[in-house]
Order: structure tokens, then sequence, then C-alpha cells
């Protein structure tokens, strides 16, 4: 494909057509920060942490998909940039604990955002789920970048064991009626966990070591409960569900 | 069926729909759910299991989609839904007040059901029944002017029966309303219907189309994209099948211009729905209608039965002998204010979560199901057959050179005679508000004027000389919207109502983007204890970064706007929103 040539800060920059304004940018080292998107899943630009102004456009446009056009001036950082990234870091640490997202923390850094900007939020605190022998969901965690759904579904592993609960800011990621983990259709392959960008999806056994639990225990503990899950009084394949063939 | 022994579950009655429905697969998916919460009374978990069965979807999704439709329950109701209305026109008459009594005379609290299973009562968003506020849907059965008194006859079903009141200077769209029911298809072809899809098909499609680009005809649900320009989109484009859809989820609080449109002339908007279906070449139409509007949908099915065996509609019929066919479907909504966005709107035909598209592309090349597809709304597709029977000349023969022809306005809020008036575009604020619907009731003064809806904003009575039309409220700063016109006299408190329009916002988001899923709740959050005469040093700050990062970060139209009208108070009324609540 012929090239493109656009201004990104100033730069002038050439690109195949086709190339995005994140992957254009990253090109000549201006670095867009995006909390979502993940090369291995179909980008939804739904974080909106990677907007960009782009003269004549009415509203910020979304880096990760959006592609170069010839002549484009891009700004990465203006003021309509950082007051929204930096409105949007602060929303969600007001709604979920980041504690263990460290490049969001980094953002937060870089873009000044004050975790504490709203006083009085209803936060998206939720327990645990501790319900089957490979991994535990935190979704007080959860920033709903809905990687896990999508690698749970046509972008990986076609297993559709997960979904989405409730609407708006009661979102949440959820089964079929809120079943455990095992009485679902999932396979346990882990590619969720992979993909979480948060900690909000953990691999069991992690969790457990952080519970102070040594080697050991873990171990018997998992395998125990491996165990238990394989006794044949666990779900017929009938009550799990299916239909997605 | 052997999965059901020991169950009272009977699968047999939905089995035969499904059997009916399968052919169409996951897009069968709402009606299908709807089908069964018809027979069930909601969806129990076996019935969800039967349905993924035969439409080949799998259960995670389909409870993803239970749980987004406000209208689609994954648990037992009462018998009778009693969903009463308190957004801003209801409130301004004492919505919240009917709510608090309905629900202390049930014992319930909003969202319970009585313990006998016999009601159930819902905080509704605006039911468009706006000039007949405060107002509750008792099942299938619009009641209106509701007051304390009357909550023990709205629960046994008796009550005011809102018929809207048609005004206006002409009678264009409106020739068929006022008069409480639906126009027969003899009436309407006694009066000349029709003729304009019998002109059109006389016509090639590129004529239709240049037609109605000559017209200046622009979209009348709130985005006012020229209407011809979208149509040549479609039928230019390659692909086939195409597909036209009406888009009649109207749900904008303050709008009921559709819902009249579609209760008392259906045929009008179905003729403009196969207009555009020629002038496109789409072999299939749909007209997606907003699940709180079951009248209009009733009046909707009526129509379409009877074009139907008119010879207008269906597969191969060859119509008025011109070659063409087409086929049309009626689709019931859900409970949500989303799939008025009308990439949300083909998701939620397609049987999923009602989550808006990002565009490019548009839906004119990748529409419903990935196909070159025109979505009209109700009022634009009423236009149509008299552009086509009259030419585009006669059309531009009212309104101005900008805004050519007439427009819908739904007045309601503290004005004398609230309704639905048609004027021809360049009138003034005043002349409407004032000449045509009697001012402010109860002789008071106007405080100000809620424009556009929720996703719209304040103009204040110096500015009730703009003249109502796109270029005239553009300079003036004030969206058209879909048409609302609120009226807010000098006693009103502009913070409850901006915490009310919140409200609003942060249920009806989808959860999709960041800046509106946590913006919407924020912005509600703040503004509720604004309201409250509780603000926070900073919170006028915190309004603006949140309301401006939705408008210009956001997906869609629902988060771009959600802010709107925080953002107007804010530069019109700073003060208010400083600390303590005192009266303006």
């Amino acid at each position: 494909m012929s090239d493109v040539t656009l201004t990104i800060d100033g730069q002038l920059v050439s690109v195949p057509a086709g190339t995005t304004i994140l992957q254009a940018a990253q090109s000549i080292g201006v670095e867009i920060p995006a909390i979502c998107y993940h090369e291995a899943c179909t980008p939804n630009a739904l974080c909106r942490n990677c907007v960009v102004e782009v003269e004549g456009a009415r509203v910020l446009v979304a880096s990760c998909v959006a592609q170069v056009a010839a002549n484009m001036v891009v700004y990465t950082r203006s003021p309509r940039v950082e007051r929204s990234r930096r409105t949007i870091l602060e929303m969600l640490a007001s709604a979920v604990d980041l504690s263990e997202a460290p490049e969001i923390q980094r953002m937060m850094r870089d873009y000044a955002a004050d975790a504490q900007r709203f006083p009085e939020a209803e936060r998206r605190d939720v327990p645990l789920i501790d319900d089957n022998p490979m991994y535990v969901r935190d979704y007080g965690k959860c920033i709903l970048c809905w990687r896990c759904v999508q690698v749970c579904a046509d972008d990986a592993q076609y297993t559709f064991a997960i979904n989405f609960s409730g609407r708006g800011y009661e979102t949440s990621i959820g089964t079929f009626f809120d079943k455990p983990m095992p009485a679902t259709t999932c396979v346990f392959c882990g590619q969720c966990v992979g993909v979480c960008p948060t900690g909000a999806l953990k691999p069991k056994s992690e969790w457990l070591l952080e519970q102070g639990l040594n080697i050991e225990q873990v171990f018997a503990a998992t395998r125990q409960e491996r165990k238990r899950r394989r006794e044949p009084t666990q779900m017929s394949g009938e009550e799990k569900g299916g239909g997605h063939d | 069926m052997s999965d059901y022994i020991g169950s009272d579950f009977d699968p047999v009655p939905l089995q035969g729909i499904l059997a009916q429905l399968a052919p169409q697969g996951r897009a069968a998916l709402l009606p299908a759910l709807q089908a069964a919460q018809a027979l069930y009374g909601y969806l129990p978990e076996p019935a969800t299991v039967e349905i993924g069965r035969a439409l080949k979807v799998p259960l995670a999704d389909i409870h993803g989609v239970i749980e987004f439709y406000s209208l689609l329950y994954a648990q037992p109701k009462g018998k009778t839904v009693l969903h009463v209305c308190t957004d801003p026109a209801c409130a301004l008459r004492g919505g919240e007040q009917v709510l608090a009594a309905i629900c202390q005379r049930l014992g319930v609290q909003p969202g319970e059901t009585t313990p006998d299973r016999e009601y159930t009562v819902e905080r509704a968003p605006c039911l468009g029944l706006c000039d007949h506020a405060p107002a509750v849907l008792r099942g299938q059965e619009a009641i209106g002017a509701v007051d304390l008194q009357s909550v023990g006859d709205v629960l046994q079903g008796r009550g005011n029966h809102p018929v809207t009141a048609c005004y206006g200077e002409t009678n264009d769209l409106i020739a068929g309303c006022g008069k409480g029911r639906a126009t027969t298809l003899t009436e309407y072809e006694a009066r000349g219907g029709y003729a304009g899809l019998r002109r059109a098909l006389s016509m090639s499609p590129a004529e239709v189309i240049a037609e109605v680009k000559a017209s200046g005809l622009v979209g009348r649900g709130g985005a006012a994209f020229p209407t011809g320009v979208k149509w040549e989109g479609a039928a230019q484009a390659p692909g086939q099948p195409k597909y036209v859809v009406c888009n009649a989820d109207e749900s904008e609080p303050g709008t009921f211009k559709d819902r009249v449109l579609m209760e008392e002339d259906p045929h009008l908007v179905l003729e403009g729905l196969l207009i555009a279906g020629y002038a496109i070449g789409a072999a299939k139409g749909y007209l997606y209608v907003r699940g709180e509007y079951p009248a209009a949908y009733q009046a909707l099915t009526v129509a379409v039965d009877e074009a139907r065996r008119a010879g207008y509609i269906g597969e191969g019929v060859d119509i008025l002998g011109s070659g063409y066919s087409i086929e049309i479907e009626l689709r019931l909504g859900a409970g949500a204010y989303i799939c008025g966005e009308e990439t949300a709107l083909f998701e939620s035909i397609e049987g999923k979560r009602g989550f808006p598209r990002l565009k490019p592309p548009f839906p004119t090349t990748h529409g419903l199901f990935g196909k070159p597809t025109v979505i009209n709304n109700v009022e634009t597709l009423a236009n149509i057959p008299r552009i086509v029977t009259q030419g585009a000349a006669v059309y531009r023969q009212l309104g101005t050179e900008k805004s050519p022809g007439v427009k819908l306005f739904c007045l309601s809020g503290d004005v004398v005679r609230p309704g639905l008036y048609e004027v021809p575009f360049g009138v003034s604020l005043r002349h409407l508000l004032f000449d045509l619907a009697g001012g402010v009731r109860q002789g008071r003064k106007l405080q100000a004027v809620l424009f556009g809806g929720a996703a719209g904003a304040f103009a204040t009575p110096d500015q009730l000389d703009v003249e109502m039309s796109f270029e005239g409220l553009r300079a003036a700063g004030l969206p058209l919207g879909s048409g609302v016109v609120m009226a807010l006299d000098e006693t009103r408190d502009l913070r409850r109502i901006l915490a009310g329009l919140a409200h609003f916002f942060a249920h009806e988001s989808c959860g999709k983007c960041y800046p509106c899923q946590i913006g919407t709740q924020r912005q509600y959050e703040i503004l509720r204890r604004v309201a409250d005469g509780k603000a926070l040093p900073g919170d006028a700050e915190r309004l603006a970064d949140v309301g401006w990062t939705m408008a210009d970060a956001s997906i869609c139209g629902l988060g771009q706007t959600a802010a709107s009208a925080t953002l107007s108070a804010l530069k019109l009324w700073p003060e208010i929103f400083e600390g303590k609540n005192e009266k303006l």
C-alpha cells in the first residue's frame, strides 16, 4: 500500500495507508497511553485513554482504531486530550482498586491524575469469587476492558463462558445466571487470566501464596480441590449448557 | 422434555414459537426472550436454555442480553408491572410523590414485587407521556395525569387514558393525529395516502433520491443529517441485501412526537419507510419500536397487516405492479435508551446487548448485519410521502432556506397547553411557547426552557426571540435535538432538575466506554449532593472535567451529550453549583 504523510505533534511522518494513529505515533517514538488495547484482541476503543485531537474533528479520536489520512494533523497531548485522559484515570481510580495495575499507575503519574479527585464516589467494591481450582476473580479490580470476554469468545477460545452482567456503571463480568465457573462452559484455558491487566483475574496458586500459604500448602489445597471437582457429583454436561455450536 | 421432569416448567408452548424463530438464529433472540417472558411472566433459566439451543446462542451471551435490557426479567415479577415515570416533565408534576404513594400503598420499594406477586413497581425512564404528566404505564396501558387521589384507581387500571392534543399552524405531519385512535388504511387512502408510494414507484430510485435531496430534509431524530445524502450513500454502496430501518425507539426525555405519529397515523410512517426502501433497493425493512410504547407497537402491527393485505408489503408481492417488493418486520425494544443510537439499535436487532459500534464504518455501507443500511427517525419518514407527492419545490415553500419544511415540537413542563405542535421552521420560541401554547402555567414567570431533551441545553427568557430553525438555534448555542421544549417556571429548582437528568443518564449508559460508564455515575453523584445543598468545594470543576471528558471522548452520542444540560447550566448559572442550596 502507498504511504500517507501526516503531522503528529508537529513532526511529519510517513506510514503505510491503513496504519492506525497509535502505530504511526509509536513509529516516531511518541507514546500514547492505552488501557483496553491488546494486540491479541479485536480493538474496541472503549477506554478512550488513547484519544488524540485531530484538526477538523468535532470530538477526540481513538488512536488505537482511527487510521491515518493524508495531511492529517494530530495532537497527542493538547489540553483537551490531557483533560480527558486525566479525568478518565481519576474516574477509574475512584471506581476500582488499581493497586495491581502498574501500567495505569504510571499513566496516573504522567498525567498528574489525583486518585482522590472524586470524594464520596460509590466504588465497585465486590467480594472476591473463589469458585474453582484454577483462578480467582476479584472484580473489585476489574476495569471492564473486555479482554477476558473477548478471548473467551471469538478472539481466541470460542468457549463463551463469560459475558456481561448489568449495564452502565453497574456492569460486571458474569456467567450464565451467575453460576460458579465449574458449572459453566469454562475449560480453564487461562487465556482470560493472561490478558487481565489489573490482577482482577489471578492464578489460584499465586493468590494462595499471597494469602501466606507455602508452596506445599498451595499444592495440597489446589490438588484436593481439583480432585473434588472430578467427583461424579459435579454438574452433568447437559446442565453446563452450551449451545454455541 | 425429559429435562424438565419434576419441575413445573413446561417447554412445549415455547418450543412451538422457537421452531418458527429458529431460521433467524441469533437475530431472533429478543423476540424469543419476549415471547418466553409473555408465556412464563419472566425468563426462567430452563426457558433461556431452550432458546439458546434453538437459536444457537451461547448461554452466557443470553444472560448478558437479559441483563442489559430493563424490560427483560430474570426473576419473577408481579402480574402487573407499574412503570412510574419520574423523569423531568413528570417530576415537575409530582412523579416522585406518585411513585412514593404507589409504593406505600403496596408496601414495597421501587423495583420490588408485592408478596402476593400481583404488582411490581418500577421507576421508569421518560415514558413519552410528558404532556400528560405525571404518567404511569400499567402493564401495557398508559395512564396520565395521575395524582395522589387517583393512585388507587391506577392500581385498578382506571384513570385518564391520554390523548395527545395536537396544535399548530400547519397540518402536514399531524393531519391524522389528535383523534385518540389509529387511522385505518381505508381512511388513510381516502385522504390521499399511499399516493407518495405510488408516485415514487413510477419514478426511478435515483429520481426519488434526487427529490429528497432537493427538499433539503434533514433527520429529525436529533443529528440533523441530510436524508437524501444518507439514502444516496446506501443506494450506491456495494453489498446485498440492503436494509431500511425506522428508528422508532423514541426515548429522549421530553419527546413524544414519534409516539403520537405511530399511534395515530401509522400508515404515514410506513409509507415513508416503503419509499425509502424503494429508493435504496432494500429487500427488507425493520421498524424498531420502543419497548415502553405498547400502543404504538399495536397500531403499527395493525397497519402492517392492513398494508400487507392491500399488497403494499410482502416478499415478492410486486408492489403496485412496479416489480419492487419489500418485507417489513416489526421489532419491539426491551428497555434501553441507548438503542435509539443507530448502531446500538442494529446490535439489538442482531440479538445482542445494545452497545454502540465504532464509526467509521457508517451504516450506509456497514449497517444492519454489516450490510448497507438506511436508518431514519419516525418523523423524518413521515415527511417523505409529501415530498414525493408534491415535489421538493412545494415542500420548500414552508420553513426557512436552510431549514425547509415543518417541525414537530413537544411542549411540556410548566406550559398552559402542553402537547404536540407543528410549525414551519423559522417561528420564534416566543411565538411557539406564548402565542400558541399559552405561556407559563399559573401566571408565573418563565425561568428557563429545557431545549432538545435530557441531552439538550437551557434557554433563558432573554432568548425567547430565537428563531426555531437549525441555523437560528445553532447561532444561539441551542440544540434542536428531538424537538423538546420544556418550560420551567420561576419556582423550579434547577439543581433538582439537573440531578434528575443525571439520574436518567446514569441509568441508561450502556457501560461500554469509560467516560460515559463512570462519568454519568460521577455526574449524578455530584449533582445529587448539589441539589441537596451539600456541594463540596471543587464540585463545579469536577462537573466541568467530567462533562467535557464525556463530550470529547465518549464513543457515541449518548455519552457525548450526557453532560450537555449540566455544561449549559454551569455557563448560565455558575452560582447554583456552589455550596448552600438557596432559592435563586
